[in-house]
């Protein structure tokens, strides 16, 4: 090796060795755990598949298909895909269009997104305060009682049927922001000649959003919507500060499932099986992060 | 990439294009946006300097009539419930793992982007793969390692765990930054003698003090707002940050809101703070994994 490659390792060698330290080797002994009981953190007496197949076919909190609509941590995960990332992409959509015609843009954009400052502890704790079962506490119930005074207040994060829902809505709260962002700066990128020249031609606005505005913005709405399913994918703190999974296990997601089983069930080797499922989830967009890179660089 | 302070509108035919009454429209869907975004957090503010009694008997929404504020859920707090010392903790924690990642990830990206060397492409590639990598998936074998080399609870312990785990999104960005400096630049200072140190440290790192900023911003208020990797490693009460600290509170005080109110709002004054101050930065640094440089 010459000079020069010695000292552009050299360069690189202190974030390499970090880098295997703490995420290639892991992830490998993680897999290697996956196989195993893995009590007292490290391989102790190998199961096979065992963690694999209880998740799938004992852990009725994890994958239940005996009843419908299916239940568990897999399924409470699946609702979150669809209604989390819809409602932030969505409402991301909504806020950066009509904001890019008032004049208090800058205001308005900034109160969507201050939660993204915060950590999802405290967003969990503002949350819990809304979704208050006490109508002297909680502002939802307050307004439900007071708008139908023979109803009792509901527990909202006390219900089965409900739970998931009330924690999507916080989570859309936090994460709208970063959506509304992204398709701001796009959509302020946009070239404005093509949509004068739409409006030229007599179209309106609403012609203008759905057939020049939406297509053009297509590329950044596929980024953003696979960075909201990633975040959905890692999601930990908000379920476990707002409800610790509960009730009775009802909004456990995969993310989860794995800290819940290894650090709070003394379960290491069924949490890295857990670990192991996110992994194996992540996979395609380890695969669309090289193929994006790729384009990018012929582009160049 | 643009920050949400800057604005220009390009669409202005929008504007001059709409009728009176869709106008009326944008401006009730933005106000009634507004108002569920800001409703939350305002009535969780409220309630920390309302007094106790008061929160048992009456909401936060009536709260000005009769006004009665206090500052002693705070004096509490900060105190008795050992959020003053957390919150020391935070920035313990906090302060060290900003600044490590950033000087191991500069001099990454410095050689991946400039300098040639066998296994270039494919640390490239590792790095993009390694961005979405769930933290879950390394945390019982990091945890291990910890305890054998006792570094579990150390705040050495948590420094260098922050510093690696930060390491593929700062290079990340950090690569792409440097690439699109001007290759003439450095070419003339290689030809007129330059070290690689002497070029990285004079020339690519005052000329990337924006993008530097904003990455530093926001691994701050990523480590500051971190619980997952905090609850692991540094669970002992006597080293835990604010979001560690809180989460103990919540097993004890879940519905005494004077104390769960003011805990929350001293965890959140920090990143408010650095985000007003320095919004432009941290919604740069944010948003630069998103959309490509």
């Amino acid at each position: 090796m010459s000079r020069k490659n010695l000292l552009g390792w050299a360069f690189v060698f202190p974030a390499v060795i970090l880098i295997t330290a703490f995420l290639i080797y892991p992830t490998i002994r993680t897999i290697q755990l996956s196989f195993d009981t893995g009590l007292g953190f490290t391989t102790s007496e190998y199961v096979g598949l065992d963690n694999y197949t209880n998740l799938f076919t004992r852990d009725r909190l994890f994958f239940d298909i005996d009843q419908f609509p299916p239940r568990g941590a897999v399924f409470n995960t699946i609702v979150w895909l669809g209604l989390f990332t819809a409602g932030t992409v969505g409402i991301g959509l909504v806020v950066a269009v009509l904001a890019n015609s008032v004049r208090y843009e800058v205001l308005i954009k900034t109160i969507i997104f201050i939660p993204m400052a915060i950590s999802f502890t405290a967003a969990g704790i503002i949350w819990r305060f809304v979704y208050s079962p006490d109508e002297k506490t909680g502002i939802l119930n307050a307004i439900l009682v007071g708008l139908i005074p023979s109803t009792d207040p509901i527990p909202w994060l006390g219900r089965t049927d409900i739970v998931n829902v009330a924690l999507i809505i916080a989570g859309i709260w936090i994460w709208t922001g970063f959506c509304m962002v992204i398709l701001s700066a796009a959509l302020k990128g946009l070239p404005p000649e093509v949509i004068e020249a739409a409006h030229v031609d007599g179209a309106n606005s609403w012609q203008v959003f759905w057939s020049i505005t939406i297509p053009m913005l297509l590329p950044t709405l596929a980024v953003i919507t696979t960075t909201m399913v990633i975040n959905v994918l890692k999601a930990f703190d908000i379920v476990y500060i707002m409800t610790a999974g509960g009730p009775r296990g009802a909004s456990r997601i995969i993310g989860f499932t794995m800290y819940w089983e290894t650090f709070q069930n003394g379960k290491p080797g069924y949490g890295s099986a857990v670990a192991v499922i996110m992994l194996l989830l992540m996979l395609p967009f380890v695969i669309i992060n090289i193929r994006r890179y790729r384009t990018g660089e012929q582009g160049t | 990439m643009t920050a949400i302070t800057t604005s220009k509108p390009i669409t202005r035919t929008n504007k001059r294009g709409l009728r009176f009454s869709s106008r009326w429209l944008i401006h009730l869907t933005l106000f009634v946006l507004a108002v569920i975004w800001l409703t939350p957090s305002l009535g969780l503010l409220i309630t920390s300097f309302r007094p106790r009694e008061a929160i048992a008997s009456s909401g936060w929404w009536t709260a000005f009539s009769p006004a009665r504020f206090t500052f002693e859920n705070y004096a509490l707090v900060l105190n008795a419930q050992g959020m003053g010392d957390s919150f020391l903790n935070s920035f313990k924690i906090t302060l060290p793992s900003t600044f490590l990642p950033l000087f191991f990830a500069s001099i990454a990206a410095y050689a991946l982007a400039w300098m040639r060397f066998p296994g270039r492409n494919v640390l490239q590639l590792l790095i993009l793969a390694l961005l979405v990598i769930p933290i879950q998936t390394t945390l019982v074998p990091v945890l291990q390692f910890f305890n054998q080399f006792r570094l579990t609870g150390t705040y050495i312990g948590i420094w260098i765990a922050h510093t690696a785990y930060g390491m593929p999104f700062s290079i990340y960005l950090l690569t792409n930054f440097f690439s699109s400096l001007p290759r003439e630049l450095l070419e003339s200072a290689k030809i007129d003698g330059a070290s690689e140190w002497v070029i990285f440290a004079r020339i690519v790192i005052p000329l990337s003090v924006l993008a530097l900023a904003s990455l530093a911003i926001f691994q701050f208020m990523w480590v500051w707002n971190d619980l997952l990797i905090a609850l692991i490693f540094m669970s002992d009460p006597a080293t835990q940050p604010v979001t560690v600290r809180i989460q103990a509170l919540l097993g004890t005080y879940a519905t005494e809101w004077h104390i769960m109110s003011a805990a929350a709002f001293i965890s959140m004054s920090v990143p408010l703070l650095v985000f007003f101050a320095l919004q432009r930065y941290f919604v740069t640094g944010l948003t630069a994994g998103a959309v490509k440089a």
